[in-house]
């Protein structure tokens, strides 16, 4: 077993048209271990697992995933890494046009030669995992979200990915249905020896999940630690997002001219 | 006044500059569709697939349109023709019309309307649900997956569907030709066998057709790729797909038209 980490992030700046996402990241994400990166919406979250999976290129700075600097690789070398991860996207990103069964067999039927009949045996075993091989048969559009989610959890480990990131696991999801993600999110990484990145913003769930947090704000990290320390910490802005209050270091009010100007107060009292 | 000038001059610099652009942007990712077509050939039921979606459910229009058209043309041919005694040439009529004309043009344009939009929209919302990013997340090229297939479907139907218009258009200006009015049936077709040219007629249609087909589905597929991933955006771009195929099927007619029949009699 190798002790290196399986994704490191160093000096990661990210800009789009000009306007700074990410600037200075620094991340160690070691194998088997369950990360949770946290941050208000629209701080460049999605953004980071972007640039993991080679999607986007960084401004300057690297992020290597096992040992592989991701964005100097050809695109033969990016692919055949990508075969070894998986994103779970926010809402599923099932495929429309094939079933559930389908949908969890893609994987095997584009990368595989694997026969038919162990396909159909590997296909089942992923979908008895997250508690839907009786719904094998179904399309996506029959599923409700939180069963969606759980077909693209399964699909996300067709492959037994040694990395797989997810992409809000949590959002839109109902209480029984997120305790249910949470659980399998937790209870896949340990059985299948894999690491998980989560972006996510509901602070209750992964907290109880995850083995360490990072928090983003304006795209430098605030925050970071075990759940236990972050849940300890006196940082003003992990304790503005796990309190969830409405004024703090992330003010209320969108950056305004003074009130009172924008009213013309000054000019009537003058 | 001057800086006015230059305003404007400037914003048409940019209108094409952008539309040179996005034309070199088009022609590359129609050589990459070609590049990557590799995948889709060696899985031919990737395309039968498409085929079914893009050629079989057009079919029902395709025939309807057809046979409607070709009965239209038998009235109004009938109707001319008569005047001048001529109207045992109304199967001629009926059958040079569509096959060098309207077969190909009509079908292009009800192929661009129900195939082609539906081709965009099946792209666009595949891109904006994710489903593209996350099959290139999966290590699987969308273009040669999702793109190529069903471009060689669209190409490949086009010319079926043309031809049975043409075939479909022939049965219905003899229904009303000579079912109907009651023109000779012999003269309806042996006319019509000894006018229409294997070569100059037919074969210039089949080309138009092939034509057709490719810039139609060129258009479907590389508008749905690049639409963007929002209501709106899948909107703008299936009319986009519409729009810009009809401007294009007219175009190509009679670029193609003034090369093929030029001088001939």
């Amino acid at each position: 077993m190798t002790t290196n980490p399986l994704v490191e992030i160093k000096d990661l700046n990210f800009s789009y048209d000009e306007r700074a996402i990410l600037k200075g990241i620094n991340m160690t994400m070691p194998r088997g271990k369950v990360i949770a990166i946290m941050g208000g919406s629209g701080c460049g979250k999605t953004t980071l697992l972007r640039l993991i999976g080679g999607v986007v290129a960084p401004s300057s700075g690297y992020v290597k995933v096992d040992n592989q600097i991701v964005h100097e690789l050809s695109r033969n070398k990016l692919f055949s890494l990508r075969r070894k991860m998986s994103m779970l996207f926010q809402f599923g990103a099932l495929f429309t046009d094939l079933s559930v069964f389908d949908n969890v067999a893609f994987q095997m039927r584009e990368h595989t030669d694997l026969p038919e009949s162990v396909i159909r045996d590997l296909v089942f075993m992923k979908l008895h995992a997250v508690g839907l091989r009786g719904a094998h048969n179904l399309m996506p559009a029959e599923l409700s979200g939180g069963m969606a989610r759980r077909v693209a959890l399964a699909r996300s480990i067709a492959l037994d990915p040694m990395l797989v990131m997810y992409d809000e696991p949590f959002a839109g999801l109902d209480p029984i249905s997120l305790s249910v993600i949470g659980n399998l999110i937790r209870r896949l990484t340990d059985a299948l020896g894999m690491t998980s990145i989560l972006v996510t913003h509901d602070v209750h769930q992964s907290l109880k999940i995850v083995d360490y947090v990072y928090f983003i704000s304006e795209g430098v990290i605030a925050a970071e630690g075990t759940p236990s320390e972050v849940r300890e910490s006196v940082s003003p802005f992990v304790h503005q997002f796990i309190h969830s209050e409405v004024d703090g270091p992330v003010p209320f009010h969108y950056p305004a001219e003074k009130y009172a100007t924008d009213l013309n107060l000054e000019n009537r009292i003058a | 006044m001057p800086r006015r000038i230059v305003i404007g001059i400037r914003g048409i610099g940019h209108r094409v500059i952008d539309s040179v652009w996005r034309l070199g942007y088009a022609a590359r990712f129609f050589s990459l569709i070609l590049l990557k077509s590799g995948t889709s050939m060696r899985r031919f039921g990737l395309i039968i697939r498409e085929l079914y979606f893009t050629g079989v459910l057009t079919m029902v229009i395709i025939l309807v349109s057809g046979l409607f058209v070709g009965m239209v043309l038998g009235l109004q041919g009938y109707e001319t023709l008569q005047k001048f005694g001529a109207e045992t040439a109304v199967g001629t009529l009926v059958a040079l019309s569509l096959v060098r004309e309207l077969g190909p043009v009509v079908a292009g344009l009800l192929f661009a309307s129900r195939a082609g939009s539906a081709i965009t929209a099946e792209i666009g919302l595949m891109k904006a649900t994710e489903q593209l990013e996350a099959m290139g997340m999966m290590a699987v090229d969308p273009i040669a997956r999702v793109v190529a297939p069903r471009f060689w479907a669209g190409v490949i139907s086009m010319p079926l569907l043309a031809a049975m218009f043409s075939a479909m258009g022939v049965f219905g200006g003899y229904l009303v030709a000579v079912v109907l009015i009651g023109v000779d049936e012999g003269s309806f077709w042996s006319q019509m066998q000894s006018v229409v040219d294997f070569r100059f007629d037919i074969v210039n249609g089949i080309i138009k057709t092939c034509v057709f087909g490719v810039a139609i589905t060129a258009i479907a597929v590389f508008e749905g790729y690049n639409a963007p991933p929002t209501a709106e955006g899948v909107s703008g771009a299936t009319t986009r797909t519409v729009v810009t195929s009809a401007l294009v099927i007219l175009g190509l007619d009679f670029v193609l038209t003034s090369f093929m029949f030029r001088g001939v009699g």
